[in-house]
């Protein structure tokens, strides 16, 4: 990167009248944050550009020759395509349910945890591991160890009780990926939502007991509220990662079976039917919804950052 | 309520968290026991939990039963992992050092601009990028992941230090300033020991999600750089005759991250929380 060229930052801090030396110092304050910002401009929004450009292409990658401009007949194809339209409610689906259940799963076990007993400590770390399982061996442990049919432990499981012996991932697949996602996401809501009831005021917790207010109601109106902020965080990060998700899909049904979300989509349109083309004008598509999705989020962080700031 | 009542209350709560720890960890502990079973008795209905122990899922998996070695996967993950956390820290060190210490203008901007990269979806850049590395001949090459890698993890790691760079007070600062020191000096003498294990974390996060990462390994490697998470892909039809051999590679993936976790849970949640929650 060019950037590297840059002059390190001044250490100087005399004031001057002269401009052009307070122009000098500027960018000498703005120096350090131009390698990051030129690296992230040219990596990640120079190839959403070059996307766009190719999303008015009719271009199969089998028959580079025939490629030619179409204008938005890409988009019309997206817009009329039923799996396409159908593989945006699964996003929206799969993300929105993963999202609301481990939130709600995390803040049970960290109002559980947030009280003492014996080998708490344990408990924490067993409920932590099944985030720091690499997803792709999770995807890969729910789909042959837990789902299988024939040989999984759920149908082990239920073989004990005399249960039935159901096949997961075909009676209920989109429920199938959903679930192996809750159970990788709640440990990580469920540390967020423990700092944040770690961080609670414990005099007004204190008062609140004494001038006999119940457990419910301490919940209801200190903790919740309080809580607030921790739930915003958490919905929007898991958001941003299970909007994108790739790996659980491909992992527990190859995007069958009604499963595929907007990123399978767009990997499957391009890499195996290689229409790149068609493949463009849907990411581009999936990014109109992100910015949309985006704004909200972004106005939500920054909330949370206000208070932020404020408290320093 | 009564002491006795308190207590005896306590006590069924933290039985019941016990019992959702247990039930969390089951698979993973149903993954290892499996992994020391042999494939016969690995795929069995209904479980066998008493079966004999044996290292042939390790064995298998490793390699040395005939299959394709994992090894340079194994290395590819490391190389990857290991230079695009050092990029990152590189990038975003002096970067945070300009939004929180002596922040340039409208510096809230410029961080919700580099939160917002990490808005669009991966899927957004990923033909131009496939062409162009197709074109440049950088397909296959492990030094195209370590790029994209650093800018997957480049967004996070400057919001986080951001907010650890921002607990060096001011003053401190300023007063090493007025003692004569010169920036070098104040970066190693105030500012390192205040921000070093916040940056620890920033690491760790960068790492372990470059170790994940799926997407653009797929698309991007083949033979040469295929990453442990691309390697593991190839038993995604596998049938139960290899399950021991799954659950093997599965747990040797995931054991650096598990480790790295395990080791820095509280760092973890900060870092994960972008350094909001404190």
């Amino acid at each position: 990167m060019t950037a590297t060229t840059v002059a390190p930052p001044a250490t100087q801090t005399v004031r001057t009248a002269d401009p052009s030396k307070a122009r000098l110092r500027a960018w000498a304050t703005r120096a350090p944050l131009l390698p990051a910002l030129i690296f992230m401009i040219v990596v990640t929004q120079l190839p959403f550009v070059a996307t766009v450009v190719i999303s008015f292409f009719d271009w199969n990658s089998l028959y580079p020759k025939a490629r030619h401009f179409t204008g938005v007949d890409n988009y019309k194809d997206v817009l009329t395509d039923a799996d396409l339209r159908h593989s945006v409610w699964t996003t929206v689906l799969l993300t929105v349910t993963v999202v609301l259940v481990s939130l709600v799963l995390g803040l049970l076990l960290a109002l559980l945890l947030d009280r003492r007993f014996k080998g708490r400590g344990v408990v924490r770390t067993l409920l932590i591991a099944p985030f720091l399982v690499v997803p792709v061996a999770a995807a890969l442990l729910w789909k042959h160890v837990l789902y299988n049919p024939e040989y999984g432990l759920l149908n082990g499981l239920l073989h004990y009780v005399g249960g039935p012996q159901p096949d997961w991932i075909s009676n209920t697949p989109l429920l199938a990926v959903e679930a192996s996602l809750v159970w990788q996401w709640t440990p990580f809501m469920m540390l967020i939502l423990l700092a944040g009831l770690q961080s609670r005021d414990q005099q007004q917790m204190e008062a609140a007991r004494v001038d006999g207010a119940s457990d419910w109601q301490i919940f209801r109106y200190l903790t919740l509220p309080h809580l607030r902020r921790y739930l915003e965080l958490g919905a929007l990060l898991g958001s941003i990662y299970i909007v994108q998700n790739f790996d659980a899909v491909f992992t527990i049904t190859s995007g069958g079976l009604g499963t595929a979300n907007l990123p399978y989509t767009v990997y499957q349109s391009f890499y195996q039917a290689h229409e790149n083309g068609l493949a463009s004008a849907a990411g581009v598509l999936v990014v109109i919804g992100s910015i949309i999705i985006a704004t909200f989020a972004l106005r939500v962080v920054s909330s949370l950052f206000r208070e932020e700031v404020g408290r320093a | 309520m009564s002491t006795i009542a308190v207590k005896r209350k306590g006590l069924g709560l933290g039985l019941v968290a016990w019992l959702l720890g247990i039930v969390f960890f089951l698979p993973i502990a149903w993954m290892a026991l499996t992994s020391f079973h042999s494939e016969t008795d690995a795929a069995t209905n209904p479980p066998s939990f008493g079966a004999a122990l044996t290292l042939d899922g390790y064995r298998e998996f490793f390699g040395t039963g005939g299959g394709a070695s994992p090894w340079p996967a194994l290395i590819n993950s490391t190389v990857a992992s290991l230079a695009s956390t050092l990029f990152v820290l590189l990038l975003a060190l002096p970067a945070a050092y300009a939004l929180s210490i002596r922040p340039v203008r409208k510096w809230t901007d410029v961080l919700f601009f580099f939160l917002s990269t990490k808005m669009l979806p991966v899927v957004a850049g990923l033909l131009p990028i496939y062409l162009f590395a197709k074109n440049t001949d950088m397909l296959d090459n492990i030094w195209l992941l370590v790029i994209l890698y650093t800018s997957m993890n480049l967004p996070i790691a400057v919001w986080m230090m951001q907010s650890f760079l921002a607990e060096v007070p001011v003053a401190v600062i300023e007063a090493a300033r007025v003692d004569g020191a010169r920036l070098p000096t104040i970066l190693a003498r105030v500012v390192a020991p205040i921000a070093l294990p916040g940056i620890a974390a920033t690491a760790l996060i960068c790492f372990i999600f470059s170790w994940n990462e799926l997407l653009f390994a797929r698309v991007l490697t083949g033979v040469v750089a295929e990453t442990a998470p691309v390697f593991l892909t190839g038993f995604i039809t596998s049938q139960g005759l290899f399950l021991a051999k799954v659950c093997a590679a599965s747990l040797v993936i995931s054991l650096p991250v598990l480790a790295a976790g395990f080791a820095a849970q509280d760092k973890l949640v900060q870092g994960l929380s972008l350094g909001a929650v404190k």
